[in-house]
């Protein structure tokens, strides 16, 4: 993970509220500072508001509420042609009356750039995404793949600072997909812009971004570097909507040095760090990764506290084993193991001891 | 790998393209056989009335059927000299004209040399049974028809005779375009008869002026139309086919009663003060009218098209020329302009084509300087019963749309009309 580049707010949204039909607030309240030259994805389910916000930032709605500012200078009554901002949609847009070329250098003919200067830029852009052959050719002539590289490039041509793409990789397949995640992270850093990227795709979020924006019900429930994002989630949301996740119902019973003691439903009580808990009584979910469980003990530090657990299931799934045990009365509970020599095979039935360290158990509120 | 120049063959031996032939046969005869029913509708509705306009525009047999000894003895007359035909040609007239009065053909062939020849007609409704059983045989035969007419004698009269003994004339071509044949060549008939040229460049003008106005009327109602929600996009639509639920005749005469002199609009025009009571603008019974009427009632045919079209031009497009710094107006002309083209094609067409051939409004809202060719057409085929001039001229009109087709598509391409 590269480090975040310094935040001097190049793109910022100062408590930005959106409403389509004057009823409900679609983006509730945004506050967001994204730097010259980061990678910020907006990552959430959908209808959270992501292409609600980066329509905004593009100029195509206007914020019911609040500021949006680029560079400095705010941009709410700025038409979305002055904003030089650069954008790549969902289904690629290329007109299709235009061949490539011509696709190419539609933004540089607005600009009353001259011929040979255009055609130099449009050669190069192409050149860029490797596409030098394709410039004679219509947009229906091209593969998905490649409409998608002609898309990037004309976004690009015009030397635009900040990029916006809106879930660009849809409609790929996931091998096209995961080399053009790869491309276009290589032209991020070749080029030094600032990309916003929109994706409910939390593997392609956590591959790609310098930081990523977790959007739910119009808020940003998280805003924070991939593996933070992973291995720290602020809110049961987070923990549940990036990568698999196990929860254990119980009230805290009292919270010391930064630890927290939980009472599970079952009258065990744990360990755990507080994360968005703080009183006494308070009802929580303990969050714990499946891949930090751990059968065999003698991988645990001294600290960690074991748990008694029955094996449901058990699958096979190459490199992993997936074992699915009821702990605590909860049934749904999901350890991973890796496929090393030494590992067993868990029968349904049989009764366990599993164990973590109290570090990756993590006390989370309660949401409905 | 193996380079066989020998014919794939299929399971039974066969050359595989012989089989896949054969296969494909039987789904071919089973789909002529679906559409045959319409395929003869077509042929007995369509091609067969529109091939027997062809032939009527040049069809000629009616003087040599009737006067065929007469048609024969002319051969040997010379009609660019300056003597009437001989005794032998009047003696075949007779002989002709005995048969002809009994079975009562003479008048039509009258009525038909009249087409050429004003006189024709009555000169042969004279020429009946009972002056004919009148005429002494042992005298010469000239004399006595001169007796009838003395047009019997007048070269003239012969003339227009041996030009149309042919089965087959171009006469009524000739006449459609303002034209006529004399024996020194083809010449212009004088400036007041002619009247075809001048009917078919105003029925051009006329319809390209339609065409136009319903494009600029249609098509900033489609682009609301495409950029509605389907709900409000549904009832609006229902309004631009409101028309089609009233009579043509009714529209018609509504627009009379708006566009008449003593009408709604020119009343109201006066009661602001914009118009002097005794200087009411004329806007029927001429062009103004015809184009008026038949914009209104062509409408749609431009707005449902280009509706279609519209339909399928992606909102985005719009956003992306506009992210790629393109004005609105930019990215309108050079973004969805460009890809409204088909729809704008095919409702110009169709507007186009209709407009050519209508006559009804023309007839009720266009006065004397407001009709078409087609009006021509309709009295030709109604009222003077010269069907073969009507089938002339509806050939011209015909061999026009085709010929503009034809530049069309070579122009903007057919196959870049899109109904939807
Ligand atoms: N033009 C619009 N008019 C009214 N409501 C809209 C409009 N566009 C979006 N919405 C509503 O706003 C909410 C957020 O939509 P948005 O498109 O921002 O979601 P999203 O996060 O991009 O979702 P997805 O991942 O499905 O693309 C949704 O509830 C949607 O129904
Ligand atoms: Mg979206």
């Amino acid at each position: 993970m590269a480090d975040t580049p310094a935040n001097d707010g190049f793109v910022t949204f100062d408590r930005v509220q959106k409403s389509y039909d004057g009823e409900a607030l679609v983006v509730k309240d945004l506050n967001l500072s994204i730097g010259k030259g980061e990678f910020l994805t907006m990552l959430g389910p959908s209808g959270s508001g992501k292409t609600t916000c980066l329509m905004m930032l593009a100029g195509f709605e206007s914020a019911t509420h609040g500021e949006i500012k680029l560079d400095g200078v705010s941009i709410n009554n700025i038409p979305p042609h002055k904003r030089g901002i650069g954008m790549v949609f969902q289904n690629y847009a290329l007109f299709p009356h235009m061949t490539v070329a011509e696709n190419l250098a539609f933004p540089l003919e607005v600009r009353k750039m001259g011929k040979s200067e255009r055609e130099m830029k449009v050669k190069r852009a192409l050149d860029m995404v490797q596409m030098g052959e394709f410039g004679g050719r219509r947009p229906a002539q091209l593969s998905g793949g490649q409409q998608q590289r002609i898309a990037l490039a004309r976004a690009l041509v015009f030397d635009a600072e900040l990029v916006l793409m809106d879930e660009p990789l849809g409609a790929l397949d996931k091998q096209l997909r995961e080399h053009m995640q790869f491309e276009i992270k290589h032209l991020h850093e070749q080029l030094g812009i600032t990309v916003v990227y929109v994706t409910h795709d939390q593997g392609e979020a956590l591959t790609m971004s310098d930081r990523v924006a977790v959007f739910n019900d119009g808020r940003i429930q998280q805003l924070a570097p991939p593996e933070d994002l992973y291995e720290r989630p602020e809110n049961s949301f987070v923990a549940q909507f990036i990568g698999e996740n196990n929860t254990l119902a119980g009230t805290v019973e009292r919270i010391i040095d930064g630890v927290a003691e939980v009472r599970l439903s079952s009258g065990e009580i744990i360990n755990a760090e507080p994360v968005n808990v703080s009183q006494p009584g308070e009802s929580t979910l303990i969050s714990i990764r499946p891949e930090r469980v751990e059968i065999d003990h003698t991988r645990l530090p001294a600290d960690a506290h074991l748990i008694d657990a029955e094996v449901l299931e058990w699958i096979y799934m190459g490199d992993i084993f997936r074992t699915r045990l009821r702990v605590a009365g909860n049934d749904q509970f999901v350890i991973k193991s890796r496929n090393s020599g030494d590992q067993r095979k868990l029968v349904p039935g049989e009764r366990i001891k599993i164990g973590w360290a109290p570090g990756d158990a993590r006390a989370l509120e309660v949401t409905e | 790998m193996t380079t066989s120049t020998e014919p794939v063959v299929a399971a039974d031996g066969l050359p595989l393209k012989r089989s896949l032939a054969r296969a494909l046969r039987r789904q071919k005869i089973r789909a002529l056989l679906l559409i045959a029913p319409l395929l003869l509708f077509i042929v007995l509705t369509f091609l067969v009335p529109i091939g027997n306009m062809l032939l009527r525009s040049v069809d000629n047999a009616i003087v040599e059927e009737t006067i065929p000894r007469t048609v024969e003895a002319l051969r040997g007359w010379d009609e660019a000299g300056d003597v009437p035909p001989g005794e032998d040609v009047f003696e075949a007239l007779y002989a002709d004209m005995l048969i002809a009065t009994d079975a009562k053909r003479h008048t039509r062939l009258g009525s038909r040399l009249n087409y050429e020849s004003s006189g024709m007609s009555s000169l042969f409704r004279k020429t009946n049974e009972r002056r004919l059983g009148r005429f002494e045989l042992e005298q010469p035969l000239a004399p006595q028809f001169e007796d009838i007419d003395e047009d019997w004698i007048t070269l003239e009269t012969w003339r227009v005779i041996k030009s149309n003994s042919d089965p087959v004339t171009a006469g009524y071509f000739l006449a459609a375009m303002d034209l006529r044949a004399t024996p020194t060549g083809i010449e212009p008939v004088s400036d007041l008869q002619a009247i075809y040229v001048k009917l078919f460049v105003r029925t051009m003008i006329l319809s390209v002026t339609i065409t136009a106005m319903c494009f600029l009327l249609g098509y900033p109602i489609a682009w609301i139309l495409a950029n509605l929600p389907s709900r409000s996009a549904n009832m609006l639509l229902i309004l631009v086919l409101l028309p089609f639920w009233t009579s043509l005749l009714v529209r018609t005469s509504a627009w009379k009663v708006l566009l008449q002199q003593q009408g709604v609009i020119n009343d109201l025009l006066v009661w602001v003060g914009v118009l002097a009571d005794d200087n009411r603008l004329a806007m029927i019974n001429n062009a103004t009218g015809t184009v008026i009427a038949m914009t209104h009632i062509l409408l749609p045919f431009m707005i449902l098209p280009l509706y279609s079209v519209m339909k399928t031009i992606s909102p985005t497009y719009l956003r992306a020329a506009k992210s790629l710094g393109a004005t609105d107006w930019t990215a309108f002309w050079r973004v969805y302009f460009p890809q409204s083209v088909p729809g704008i094609g095919a409702g110009a067409i169709l507007v186009f084509i209709l407009a050519i051939g209508y006559y009804i409004t023309p007839e009720l809202v266009g006065g004397t300087d407001g009709t078409f060719i087609s009006n021509r057409i309709y009295y030709h085929i109604s009222s003077s019963l010269n069907w073969g001039l009507a089938a002339a001229l509806a050939t011209i009109l015909l061999a026009m749309v085709l010929a503009l087709y034809w530049v069309y598509d070579r122009l903007v391409g057919i196959d870049n009309v899109k109904l939807g």
